[in-house]
C-alpha cells in the first residue's frame, strides 16, 4: 500500500531528522513502522483469506451433489483441514493483528510500538509459516487431512504435510506471542499522559484482553503439537493407550488453547464494532465501563468451557453439568455487548454508511450465531448436533459474520485514515449487501442439514441432504466471487478518490482522527495531550 | 411435533421453487429410519431421550426466537426512526446502571432456567445401568465390528460395512434411496429393551451415532466408552460415523434394526447356526487354489480400504504388498505382521481372524498381482506361529531395512 508513502509529509510538523519510508522492496522487508507492518499483515492476511476461500470452494463444488464428482476422499479432508488451519491462523488472526499494529499507536498517542524491530520480525514470521502450509500440498501423502484440530491419533497417522503443519504452527504461534507481548507493553507503557485505562478507546481495551489470552494459550497448542510430533517420530505415546497415553488428553489440551482462541478471534471484533457505531449514530457509546468489565468476564470464563467442544467423549455427568452451566454463562455479558450496541444506535442520528452497515450486519447476524451457540451448550442437544453441520454453521455464523464482517467494517472506516481516500460507497454497499445475502443462503441451509444427522468432513452424503446442499454451494460461490468487490474497492482507495479531512466522519472520536489523512509516516513523536 | 410437521410441508413446498437442487432430478424419497428430503428438524424421536432432545431444542428455539424478535425489533426500530435523514438529533445519554444490571440479571435468570431444565436429560443420558443387552461397538478405519458381549445374543460378533455399490458414488448407477447410509450387516436389536453400546476403537477415534436415538459416542481407541437406548418402535434407524478418521469418514455408516422380541430371537439363533457353518473344519485339509479362493475373499473384506484392489496402496501412508520384499520373502515374516501388526502405524494386528482366514489371505498375497512364489501358507503354520513370544513377533514383523 503506497498510501503511507508521505509525500507531502515533509511540509508539516516535523523537521528534525528523516521521517519518509526508504523506497522500494527493503522498505517493506526492513520495516519497524507500525503503518508500514499493520499494511503488510492487512496484505497477508487478506491473501491468505483468498487462498482459504480457494479451498472452501473446492469443498462445496464437490458438496455441490452427491456422489464423489471431483477429488478423492483423502483430498477433500486435506481441504477441509487446511482451510480451517489458513483461515484461522493466516486470515482471521493476522488481519486483527494487522489493525492493532495500524490503530493502537494512533489510538493511545504513541509515535510506534514498543518493540519496533520485533514487530517486523513477528510479521515477517508469518510468511514462511505460510509457505509450509502451502507448500505441504505437494510433498508426498498431501497436507495434513487430520482436521483443523488435528485430533490425536489421527494426526500421528498423517505424511510429511502433518509435519509441515506443525512446524507452520510452532512459527505461527512465536509470532502471535512476540505480537501479543509488544502489544500489551505498548498500550501499559506508551499512552499518552492523561489517557487512563479507563479512558482508553475500546479496541485498544479488546486488544490488551486479546493479548493476555494468545500469551497464555500459544503455548499450550505449541505443547500439544510438539507433543504430537514426538508421538509421531521419537517413541512417545502421549496420545497412544497402547503406550499408556490418553487420546482425549489431546483434546483437552488442544481446546485449552482452542476456547480461549475463539475469543481472540472474536473479542477485538467487538473493539471494532465499539467505534463503528457510535461514530455513525453521533452518539457515545452506551455503557464504557460495562463493556469492559463484559469482555474481562468474557475472557476469563473462556478459560473454563473448553470441554463443551468434548461433550461425545464422553466425560462424567458432573463434568457435563460444569461445563455445560459455564458455557451457559458466557451468553451473559455476550448479551449485554449487543445490548450496549442497541442501546448506543438508540436515539442516535444514524446514518448508513458501509462501515455501519457492515457493524449493524455483524451484530444481527452474530447474534444469530450466539444463539445456536446457546443451544449448543445444552448437554443433551449438543451430544445430538455434535460434529454435524449445525456446528458448521454456527461457528461460520460468529466466524464469518462475525470477525470477518468487523474486520470489514473497521477496514471501511480507517481506510480513509490509512490511504488519504474515500472508498467507493456505491461498491462497498454492494459488497455488503452482496456479502450478507450469500452469506446467509451458503450457511443458514447448514443448520437444517446438521439437524437432520448430516456430519461435517464428509465428501458424500445422502440423497436426501442434496438440495440443501447444492443451495449451500450456490451461495459459497456467490459470496467467494462477492469478496472480489472488496478488493477493487480497497485498491480503487489507494489508487486515488476523494481526498478527506483529518476526520472524514462526522461521529468519529478518538485521536486517530487528529492527525492528517492518509496518516504520516511517523505520528505522535511528541505526545499530545489527553483531558 | 405437530409443528414440525408442519414446518417440514411449507419447507417442502417452497424449497424446490428456490433450490438449483441437483438432486431433483432423480425424485428423491425420504429414506426410511435415516434422513428426509429436506428435513429441517432433528429427526423424528424414538427413544425417551431422543424426546427429551427433541423437546429441549424446540423450548429452546422458542425462548431463543422471543428474544431474537424482542431484541431485534427493537434495534430495527431504531434503525428506521432514530436517521439523520429523518432529521433526528443525537440523545446524549450513555450510561445508566439500573438499565446494565437489568439486562445482566433478566439473561442470568433465563439461561439458569435453561440449564434446570437439561439438566435432568443429562442425567438419564448417563444412566447406563440395568442394561439387557450388552454390545460392543469397535470402530475400524473404516468399518464398525459388533460383539454381542451381554444378554440374549451373546457370543455373536461381525464386521458392519458399507454396502452402497461404487458405481452409485461414482454416478455410473442411479442412486437407491439409502445411497450412503446402508451396511452389509446390521446391528439388531429388540425393541423395547435398554441396549447399552460399549465403544471402542482400533486405530483412531470414530463415533457410533444414531440421531433418531439421540445418540453419539466416541469411540476411542484404547479406552472403552458407553451409551444407551431403548428403541419404541419397530424399525431400520441409521446414521453414521461423526468423528473424522482418516480417508473413508464418510463411509462407515451405522444401521440398527428394531424387530420385536420374538423376532430378536429368531435373529439370534440363524447367527448362531450360520456362526457354526462358517466355523471351518479344523481336519480340512486345504489345498493352495481353495486358499487363494478364501484368501481373495478376506483381503476384500479386510484389507483393501488400505492396500487397494490393486495391491498397490497409496504410498506413503499405505505401501504396496505388491512385490514387497516382506510378502514374497520367508513366510515367518507376513505372518508375524498380521500377527503382531506394526507399532505405531496403522498395520493393526490381525489376530482375530481365523487360522484359516489369516493363512487364506497371507497365500492369495503371495500369489496375486506380480507375487508369484507359488507356495502356500498352511492354517498349521498360523497356528504354530500364534505360540510364538513377544520378542519373536516383534523381531520377525519388523519393517525390513
Ligand atoms: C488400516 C489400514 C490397513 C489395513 C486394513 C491393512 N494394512 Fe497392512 N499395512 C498398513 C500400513 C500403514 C503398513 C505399513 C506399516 C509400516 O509403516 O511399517 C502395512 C504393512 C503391511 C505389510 C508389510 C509390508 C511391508 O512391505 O513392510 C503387510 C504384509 C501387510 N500390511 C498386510 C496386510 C494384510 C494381509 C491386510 C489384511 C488382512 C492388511 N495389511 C490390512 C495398513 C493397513
Ligand atoms: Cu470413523
Amino acid at each position: 500500500m503506497s498510501a503511507v508513502l508521505d509525500q507531502h509529509g515533509h511540509s508539516h510538523g516535523h523537521d528534525d531528522h528523516h521521517h519518509g519510508p526508504p523506497s522500494g522492496l527493503m522498505r517493506w522487508v526492513m520495516t519497524t513502522n507500525h503503518k508500514d507492518i499493520g499494511t503488510l499483515y492487512l496484505w497477508f492476511s487478506f491473501i491468505m483469506f483468498l487462498t482459504g476461500g480457494v479451498l472452501a470452494l473446492g469443498i462445496r463444488m464437490e458438496l455441490f451433489q452427491p456422489g464423489l464428482q471431483y477429488w478423492n476422499p483423502e483430498f477433500f479432508n486435506q481441504l477441509t483441514t487446511m482451510h480451517g488451519l489458513i483461515m484461522v491462523f493466516g486470515a482471521i488472526m493476522p488481519a486483527f493483528v494487522g489493525f492493532a499494529n495500524w490503530l493502537i499507536p494512533l489510538q493511545i498517542g504513541a509515535p510506534d510500538m514498543a518493540f519496533a524491530r520485533m514487530n517486523n520480525w513477528s510479521f515477517w514470521l508469518l510468511v514462511p509459516a505460510a509457505m509450509l502450509l502451502v507448500i505441504s500440498f505437494f510433498v508426498p501423502g498431501g497436507a495434513t487431512a487430520a482436521g483443523w484440530t488435528l485430533y490425536a491419533p489421527l494426526s500421528t497417522q498423517m505424511g510429511l504435510g502433518m509435519d509441515l503443519g506443525i512446524f507452520a504452527m510452532h512459527i505461527m504461534g512465536a509470532s502471535s506471542i512476540m505480537g501479543s507481548i509488544n502489544i500489551v507493553t505498548t498500550i501499559l507503557n506508551m499512552r499518552a499522559p492523561g489517557m487512563t485505562l479507563m479512558k482508553m478507546p475500546m479496541f485498544c481495551w479488546t486488544w490488551l484482553i486479546t493479548a493476555y489470552l494468545l500469551i497464555a494459550v500459544m503455548p499450550v497448542l505449541a505443547g500439544a503439537i510438539t507433543m504430537v510430533l514426538t508421538d509421531r517420530h521419537f517413541g512417545t505415546s502421549f496420545f497412544n493407550a497402547a503406550g499408556g497415553g490418553d487420546p482425549v488428553m489431546y483434546q483437552h489440551i488442544f481446546w485449552f488453547f482452542g476456547h480461549p482462541e475463539v475469543y481472540i478471534m472474536i473479542l477485538p471484533a467487538f473493539g471494532i464494532i465499539s467505534h463503528v457505531v457510535p461514530a455513525f449514530a453521533r452518539k457515545q457509546l452506551f455503557g464504557y465501563a460495562s463493556m469492559v468489565y463484559a469482555t474481562s468476564s468474557i475472557a476469563i470464563l473462556s478459560f473454563i468451557v473448553w470441554a463443551h467442544h468434548m461433550f461425545t467423549t464422553g466425560m462424567p455427568a458432573s463434568g457435563q453439568l460444569f461445563f455445560m452451566y459455564a458455557t451457559m454463562l458466557i451468553a451473559v455479558p455476550t448479551g449485554v455487548k449487543v445490548f450496549n450496541w442497541i442501546a448506543t444506535m438508540w436515539k442516535g442520528s444514524m446514518t448508513f454508511e458501509t462501515p455501519m452497515l457492515f457493524a449493524v450486519g455483524f451484530i444481527f447476524v452474530f447474534t444469530m450465531g450466539g444463539f445456536t451457540g446457546l443451544i449448543c451448550a445444552v448437554t443433551p442437544i449438543d451430544i445430538q448436533i455434535q460434529d454435524t453441520y449445525y456446528v458448521v454453521a454456527h461457528f461460520h455464523y460468529v466466524l464469518v459474520a462475525g470477525s470477518l464482517f468487523a474486520l470489514f467494517s473497521g477496514t471501511y472506516y480507517w481506510i480513509p485514515k490509512w490511504t488519504g481516500h474515500m472508498y467507493d460507497e456505491g461498491l462497498g454497499k454492494l459488497h455488503f449487501w452482496a456479502s450478507i445475502i450469500f452469506f446467509n443462503i451458503t450457511f443458514f441451509p447448514m443448520h437444517f442439514l446438521g439437524l437432520a444427522g448430516m456430519p461435517r468432513r464428509i465428501p458424500d452424503y445422502a440423497t436426501q441432504f442434496a438440495d440443501f446442499n447444492a443451495i449451500a454451494s450456490v451461495g459459497a460461490f456467490g459470496f467467494g466471487l462477492s469478496q472480489l468487490i472488496f478488493l477493487v474497492v480497497v485498491l480503487k482507495a489507494i489508487k486515488g478518490g476523494a481526498k478527506v479531512g483529518d476526520k472524514p466522519w462526522e461521529g468519529a472520536e478518538g485521536l486517530e482522527w487528529t492527525v492528517p489523512s492518509p496518516a504520516p509516516y511517523h505520528t505522535f513523536e511528541t505526545a499530545p495531550q489527553v483531558k | 411435533m405437530g409443528v414440525a410437521k408442519w414446518i417440514n410441508k411449507v419447507a417442502a413446498a417452497a424449497v424446490p421453487a428456490l433450490g438449483a437442487g441437483a438432486a431433483l432430478a432423480q425424485a428423491v424419497v425420504d429414506m426410511p429410519g435415516g434422513p428426509a428430503v429436506r428435513q429441517l428438524n432433528l429427526p423424528p424421536p424414538v427413544t425417551g431421550i431422543a424426546s427429551q432432545i427433541y423437546d429441549l431444542h424446540f423450548v429452546m428455539l422458542g425462548i431463543c426466537a422471543v428474544i431474537f424478535v424482542a431484541v431485534f425489533g427493537v434495534m430495527f426500530y431504531s434503525v428506521f426512526a432514530h436517521r439523520k435523514s429523518k432529521g433526528h438529533k443525537p440523545a446524549d445519554f450513555h450510561e445508566s446502571t439500573a438499565v446494565e444490571i437489568a439486562w445482566t440479571v433478566v439473561p442470568m435468570i433465563i439461561v439458569i432456567v435453561m440449564a434446570a431444565l437439561a439438566t435432568k436429560t443429562v442425567l438419564a443420558m448417563k444412566d447406563t445401568s440395568n442394561a439387557d443387552i450388552t454390545i460392543k461397538a469397535t470402530g475400524y478405519q473404516w468399518k464398525w465390528g459388533y460383539d454381542y458381549v451381554k444378554g440374549e445374543g451373546e457370543g455373536i460378533s461381525f464386521f458392519s460395512s458399507l454396502s452402497t455399490p461404487r458405481e452409485q458414488i461414482e454416478g455410473k448407477a442411479p442412486k437407491g434411496v439409502n445411497y450412503m447410509l446402508e451396511v452389509d450387516n446390521e446391528v439388531v436389536v429388540p425393541v423395547g429393551r435398554k441396549i447399552r453400546i460399549l465403544t471402542t476403537a482400533q486405530d483412531v477415534i470414530h463415533a457410533w451415532m444414531i440421531p433418531a436415538f439421540g445418540v453419539k459416542q466416541d469411540a476411542i481407541p484404547g479406552f472403552i466408552r458407553d451409551t444407551w437406548f431403548k428403541a419404541e418402535k419397530v424399525g431400520v434407524y441409521r446414521g453414521q460415523c461423526a468423528e473424522l478418521c482418516g480417508k473413508e469418514h464418510g463411509f462407515m455408516p451405522i444401521v440398527v434394526n428394531v424387530k420385536t422380541e420374538a423376532d430378536y430371537t429368531k435373529w439370534v439363533e440363524e447367527q448362531k447356526k450360520l456362526m457354526a457353518a462358517k466355523m471351518d473344519d479344523p481336519n480340512k485339509q486345504w489345498t493352495q487354489a481353495e486358499l487363494i479362493a478364501r484368501g481373495e475373499k478376506v483381503y476384500a473384506a479386510t484389507c483393501v480400504a488400505c492396500h487397494q484392489a490393486s495391491g498397490k496402496g497409496t504410498p506413503p501412508a499405505f505401501p504396496p504388498l505388491d512385490g514387497a520384499k516382506v510378502v514374497q520373502g520367508p513366510k515367518d515374516n507376513p505372518i508375524a505382521v498380521l500377527l503382531n501388526g506394526r507399532q505405531g502405524t496403522a498395520m493393526a494386528s490381525f489376530k482375530s481372524l481365523s487360522d484359516v482366514e489369516l493363512a487364506a489371505v497371507l497365500t492369495y498375497t503371495r500369489n496375486s498381482w506380480g507375487n508369484k512364489t507359488g507356495d502356500a501358507v498352511m492354517p498349521a503354520d498360523i497356528k504354530a506361529a500364534k505360540a510364538w513370544d513377544a520378542a519373536k513377533l516383534n523381531q520377525l514383523s519388523a519393517k525390513a531395512q
